[in-house]
């Protein structure tokens, strides 16, 4: 009796969530799923079953390719790199200095700022002729360059952003992490001999390895889920250099209106976080040690 | 071997525009293969004193002396020192054997004379089956063995310790306590030992430095300490009940413990002073001696502690065995003069003996 009871409380208690959960989460991942096997419904033209039609669309389309290709480049160049300057960051700011809770303070500002504010500010930096790095590649005497304009550098332009966003949001879980850790071990290493980067890396690194993963996960989500910079700063171009995958798909969904050719793309979107994060908790998870 | 000394070593901690001066022109001096207790209160400065030793803490001013080599300037690498840490300090991470390990690894000795080393320290502390567990896997008391087990596998001379007990039971401190004297003794250690607790102090020191507000308040062996305590601050903090002080005023036939009407226990230039009697040292006798009243009575077992009431003042004396005493008798209170302390109105122990007091209790 008291046994059912403690069920259904437990149910009811998890109902608003899970409701919520699967009416705008678990519903529309299984319905993009279907409506991925369709055919986009037009005004005089239901939808109809397709089976893979849509997927085989996909590999022939070499403006996929790019963006995933595009979005591949995007995650390794932002992920290792924001990562290492959070915790370059972190590191930093945990110790006593002067000023300490004003730098920590600037670290977190791109964090923030709304996200159109920032990519607006960063388009002016790009400006060719007088933005801010024309403005002083020219002072040293560098000729002008369209830096978000030109297919070589319009990608690393964004990524830097991103790096820039990402980093002090980062910065502040690992340094939520350091301030948990006992000041002891460092003073018990100390006293062994330890010098500080033989302490980091035997020590403050596998100690900070969840909030890595952690991060990690993140980051990786993040990459994977740009758009608004995009939006702002170059609408994917020029010649789509910097489409990324998610851009790709709100191009599709909302610009063609293809809505099951973006719901295939999404698929595919999806399968690749999955792997992604399975990867990430059955791998790495067993290499870290919580505490 | 090394022996330890301090010299007007003081620490002042600056928190907005307060300066507290956590350790004031402290001076000691340890022999070598010795185990020295810095006792005292929380807060009293001991902690920081130990950290001094150990260069964590860079000294305001005076000297640090280790093996009769100025170390005041020297990182805590360069000291030739151990130490224990009250949380332990073991990382997280690391397989016991790799804590053990961490400070020989760092000073990169050779693999076999490692794996040597550490059976050799594993077996002395009972720790041979659990080398590859983790931190968390283990009890308090055996966590406790693995922090000795790194601090000792060095091989410094000179071991600190940061209440290193405070964290286990009380059966298990008992034990612990035996087993840390051991092992100093076995190796030949100097043994700096940071505690609270005065037990711990009395069973296991060489020496005791009992500190108060960053100052020494006396530095001598347990038996010094306990039976001459050089002010009323000493006499009460060692001990379990602590010293009972009465305060003396002037009566007929010389000074008589204040609110009674005798007899007099001292001459009457102490009158303005106080006089210690240890709770242990009280007997109850009939007619004879000082007469008060019972307030209660504890029943530890082996012994009873009687609370009293002498002329108003409060009075703890430990009897042996059960007593058949309720709230409100009468009782004399008796003790040999030889238990007797004196201290003056500011609380230092008298210099003179007063043994010609006019009247005895034994009268």
């Amino acid at each position: 009796m008291t046994r059912t009871r403690e069920w259904l409380y437990a149910w009811l208690l998890l109902l608003p969530a899970a409701t919520l959960l699967a009416l705008f989460t678990h519903y529309p991942a299984i319905a993009n799923l279907w409506h991925s096997f369709l055919s986009t419904p037009k005004a005089n033209r239901p939808a109809k079953f397709i089976g893979l039609d849509n997927y085989r669309a996909l590999v022939d389309d070499p403006v996929f390719w790019q963006a995933l290709t595009n979005n591949l480049w995007y995650a390794l160049g932002t992920i290792p790199l924001s990562i290492a300057l959070a915790l370059l960051m972190a590191l930093w700011v945990n110790q006593r200095l002067p000023g300490r809770g004003f730098l920590r303070l600037a670290y977190f500002t791109p964090t923030v700022l709304p996200m159109i504010a920032v990519a607006n500010i960063w388009l002016f930096f790009y400006t060719p002729g007088y933005g801010l790095f024309d403005q002083i590649a020219g002072a040293l005497g560098f000729g002008h360059h369209n830096w978000l304009g030109s297919q070589s550098t319009a990608l690393p332009a964004l990524m830097i952003v991103t790096i820039w966003k990402e980093a002090g949001f980062f910065m502040i879980f690992y340094l939520a992490a350091l301030q948990s850790m006992s000041p002891h071990l460092a003073e018990a290493a100390a006293i062994e001999g330890a010098s500080r980067r033989y302490f980091f890396w035997r020590v403050t690194f596998p100690l900070l390895m969840p909030t890595t993963l952690f991060v990690l996960v993140n980051a990786v989500i993040n990459a994977f889920r740009l758009v608004d910079h995009i939006v702002v700063m170059t609408r994917g171009g020029p010649d789509n250099a910097t489409a990324l995958l998610l851009y790709y798909i709100f191009e599709i969904g909302f610009r063609f209106w293809d809505s099951s050719y973006a719901a295939a793309l999404t698929m595919v979107l999806l399968v690749l976080l999955g792997a992604v994060a399975l990867f990430q908790f059955f791998f790495l998870e067993r290499r870290t040690h919580y505490q | 071997m090394s022996a330890i000394a301090a010299e007007n070593v003081s620490k002042v901690w600056t928190t907005g525009s307060a300066a507290v001066r956590a350790v004031d022109g402290v001076s000691f001096a340890f022999d070598a293969g010795t185990l020295n207790v810095l006792l005292g209160p929380s807060g009293c400065g001991k902690s920081t004193t130990l950290r001094l030793i150990a260069g964590l803490e860079v000294c305001d001013a005076g000297r640090v002396l280790i093996g009769h080599r100025d170390v005041t300037r020297l990182p805590p690498a360069a000291r030739s020192i151990a130490m224990v840490f009250q949380s332990y300090a073991l990382f997280p991470h690391l397989s016991v054997a790799e804590n053990i390990l961490f400070g020989l690894r760092v000073r990169r000795v050779k693999a076999a004379e490692r794996g040597e080393r550490l059976a050799r320290i594993a077996d002395l502390l009972g720790l041979s089956p659990l080398l590859e567990r983790k931190p968390s896997q283990l009890s308090g008391g055996q966590q406790q063995r693995v922090a000795l087990g790194r601090a000792i596998i060095a091989q410094a001379p000179v071991c600190l310790m940061d209440e290193p007990l405070s964290n286990l039971d009380a059966q298990l401190r008992a034990e612990m306590r035996q087993e840390i004297r051991a092992l100093q003794r076995k190796l030949g250690i100097t043994m700096v030992y940071v505690t609270h607790d005065q037990v711990e102090a009395m069973s296991m020191a060489d020496r005791v430095v009992l500190m108060r507000e960053g100052r020494i308040e006396q530095n001598g062996t347990p038996v010094e300490l306990y039976e001459h305590p050089a002010n009323t601050f000493v006499a009460r903090f060692i001990g379990t009940p602590p010293m009972n002080l009465l305060r003396l005023e002037a009566g007929t036939g010389g000074a008589v413990i204040a609110g009674t009407d005798g007899p007099a226990v001292l001459d009457a230039r102490f009158a303005s002073g106080m006089l210690g009697v240890r709770p242990e040292h009280i007997e109850l006798a009939f007619e004879r001696g000082v007469r008060g009243s019972v307030d209660s009575v504890e029943y530890l077992g082996g012994d009873s502690l009687v609370g009293c009431r002498v002329g108003g003042q409060p009075l703890a004396a430990r009897v042996a065995g059960n007593v058949g005493l309720a709230r409100g008798d009468a009782v004399w209170l008796n003790w040999a003069r030889g238990a007797e302390h004196y201290f003056d109105s500011n609380g230092i122990r008298a210099a003179a003996e007063p043994h010609e007091a006019p009247v005895t209790l034994m009268a």
